[in-house]
């Protein structure tokens, strides 16, 4: 298993495009993906889930990729939550 | 009459098609075969998603890419693994399917509308809807079938869900009336964008209207007229007619200067109030913004929003404007607005208490970070900073001192900014204008607040009816607050802009152009119009018709003299 932690920067945090574009990326991968957000464990590929858990700009996050492609999807997940969804 | 709230412009007159909500009652059974009750479950979801994804292309053809996101995104909802395996998960412990959607989507529903975030909140309607169309599909109910409506066809609808909005035919539907739904709702954002004339949250329009009722939908003033006269019918469509012409007509200022019929250019702005009305500005071509509130950020949050948080926002916006002006106002709060975080006492007299400029020059924990952020943003864009209820020079030295210390340290880390960004006053109390030559002295730019230079001039509540008749711009005590700041403004050589709706007042243009107002600062939907009036004027007749209005003594007299003289 391989974690990285992140700050979300775009000014809408995890609202229904960017949970959207987040969880149809991850959804390509085997590996297990976790978000956690002050403690609770979110399935990062449940769009429902993530849009529950309100997180907004500027809120620290946790990604737990868990898989045999983990290193790949880290990679991509990275990529979009550092350059703020295309927002 | 009845009346509601004006969601979407126009007039619209037709018989009334009541959209009745479909009867999801179902009998709760036990399920033996899991597996069967499974199977048909997903068959329903498949169903449903076909639909959902033809609806979505329908309205991506009828109305907009944007406007399909809506119910593209149910689709992502509806695929969500998540909630998928819980319906299936209570399923398999032996509830029916319909029993299934509706226990997990009423979870989801209860997670969202408790968020302590607006946009969460939306989202709750968003799975009532997902809910409502999975269980009929389901039970193998139809909904209403929106998309056969005959021409001259007013929906009538609780509320109206974007997956119903999406079967509209918009040929044939004249206008909408729903029983919930603000202007900034699903409903609301549709029927605008289909240009369909729209009243909601009419109470028990259900009860009122009949199938087959002959009504006016009166969009522009929020009136819903039943059963109308025959006279009553030609008086609307007259309206209809002038309301078309005058659209059409004004579609011809887009995208133009903005200038008197003698060639005097002025500048034509928006007023905003959130990143995302930057998108109206540009489509009614607002040549920039005069006045970007910056409550928002406080308002919808619970917590003091970040550093960060604010920059994103001011970048957003102004990255959207290219390389438009962007005044931003300081944050502009007191003990009127409860806002719990920020600490402010209840006060006996709000509006002359701690608020505004003396608020955050008391707070810099508060304050810096709104000016840094604004300073961030600053490199990406023609942002300029506006302070708001200054009244003496103090205050406004003081905002620029504080601004000078972020510089210098923002220069020691290195971060990029305008050093040249302008920063003004708001003239919005009588002793800011009485000073204004002082304070002209040290702004970059002045922008007039006719609402509160209007009730601080007037010494005037103006949500207090007794005493409301005392509100006016024309009053000319105002006036004279309004030439002296352009006045001294323009003698020192600063622009003068006025952000208040007054800016698009047909009746004073002509006095502020007289004046020699620079700005002139407007909501998006006013743009045109304004820019229309300003073409019809000539600074020439504008200066005789404001030398005559300003010898007049009473409001009365003023509001009359520049009636007689309108175009």
């Amino acid at each position: 298993m391989i974690s990285q932690t992140f700050t979300i920067t775009n000014s809408q945090g995890f609202h229904m495009r960017p949970a959207g574009t987040f969880t149809t990326a991850m959804g390509k991968y085997q590996s297990s993906v976790t978000v956690v957000k002050d403690g609770n464990r979110i399935d990062g590929k449940s769009i429902m889930n993530l849009i529950a858990a309100c997180i907004k700009c500027g809120t620290e996050i946790t990604l737990e990729i868990d898989g045999a492609d983990e290193e790949a999807a880290m990679k991509e997940a990275s990529q979009l939550i550092e350059s703020g969804f295309g927002e | 009459m009845l009346k509601g709230i004006n969601a979407s412009e126009g007039i619209g007159i037709g018989k009334v098609m009541l959209i009745e909500e479909v009867n999801l009652e179902y009998e709760k059974k036990k399920i033996t075969d899991t597996q069967a009750e499974i199977e048909r479950y997903r068959k329903a979801l498949e169903a449903f998603c076909k639909k959902t994804e033809k609806q979505a292309e329908n309205i991506k053809n009828t109305v907009g890419e944007k406007e399909a996101e809506i119910l593209l995104g149910h689709l992502l909802m509806i695929k969500d693994p998540g909630m998928s395996s819980s319906i299936e998960g209570n399923i398999t412990s032996g509830s029916c399917a319909e029993e299934a959607v509706e226990q997990v989507c009423d979870m989801f529903i209860g997670i969202f509308s408790m968020a302590d975030d607006e946009l969460t909140k939306q989202r709750a309607s968003d799975i009532e809807d997902i809910k409502t169309g999975l269980i009929a599909t389901l039970l193998g109910k139809e909904e209403v079938d929106i998309a056969s409506a005959p021409a001259g066809t007013v929906l009538v609808a609780k509320d109206l869900t974007p997956s119903m909005t999406s079967c509209i035919v918009k040929e044939n539907i004249v206008g909408i009336v729903t029983e919930i739904g603000g202007k900034t709702s699903h409903s609301a954002i549709l029927a605008r964008a289909m240009e369909i004339p729209a009243v909601l949250s009419v109470d028990n329009a259900f009860e009122i209207l009949n199938n087959g009722d002959e009504i006016i939908v009166d969009g522009s003033h929020g009136e819903v007229i039943e059963n109308p006269s025959v006279g009553e019918i030609s008086a609307y469509k007259d309206k209809t007619l002038l309301f078309k012409k005058e659209k059409e007509e004004l579609k011809k200022f887009l995208g133009k200067e903005t200038v008197t019929s003698d060639g005097v250019k002025v500048e034509l702005c928006c007023n905003i109030g959130k990143p995302d009305d930057a998108d109206a500005v540009i489509s009614k071509t607002g040549e920039g913004v005069g006045l970007f509130r910056t409550e928002f950020l406080y308002m919808d949050s619970t917590s003091q929003p970040s550093e960060d948080e604010q920059f994103e926002a001011y970048k957003k916006t102004v990255l959207k404007l290219g390389d438009k002006p962007l005044i931003i106002r300081t944050l502009d709060v007191g003990g009127d607005k409860d806002i719990p975080y920020l600490g402010l006492n209840k006060e006996d007299n709000p509006f002359m208490g701690f608020r505004a400029v003396r608020y955050c020059l008391n707070r810099p924990d508060i304050y810096k970070p709104q000016l840094r952020a604004l300073l961030r943003a600053s490199a990406f864009g023609n942002i300029k900073i506006m302070v708001p209820l200054v009244t003496c020079l103090e205050e406004f030295t003081g905002v620029k001192a504080l601004i000078k210390e972020i510089m210098a340290d923002l220069d020691k880390e290195e971060i990029a900014y305008n050093k040249d960004i302008e920063i003004g006053v708001m003239i919005e109390t009588p002793a800011a204008a009485v000073i204004a030559d002082v304070l002209a002295q040290e702004a970059d730019f002045f922008s007039i607040g006719t609402n509160d230079l209007t009730g601080y001039t007037m010494a005037v509540d103006r949500g207090n009816p007794d005493v409301a008749y005392l509100y006016s711009p024309f009053q000319p005590a105002v006036l004279r607050m309004i030439k002296k700041t352009i006045e001294d403004g323009n003698a020192n050589h600063i622009p003068v802009g006025m952000c208040g709706e007054a800016a698009a007042d047909p009746l004073l243009i002509p006095i502020l152009l007289a004046f020699g107002l620079d700005e002139f600062s407007v909501s998006a939907t006013s743009v045109l119009k304004t820019r229309k009036i300003i073409s019809l004027w000539s600074k020439k007749e504008a200066l005789k018709v404001a030398e005559k209005a300003m010898k007049l003594t009473t409001e009365k007299e003023v509001v009359e003299y520049l009636n007689s003289v309108a175009k």
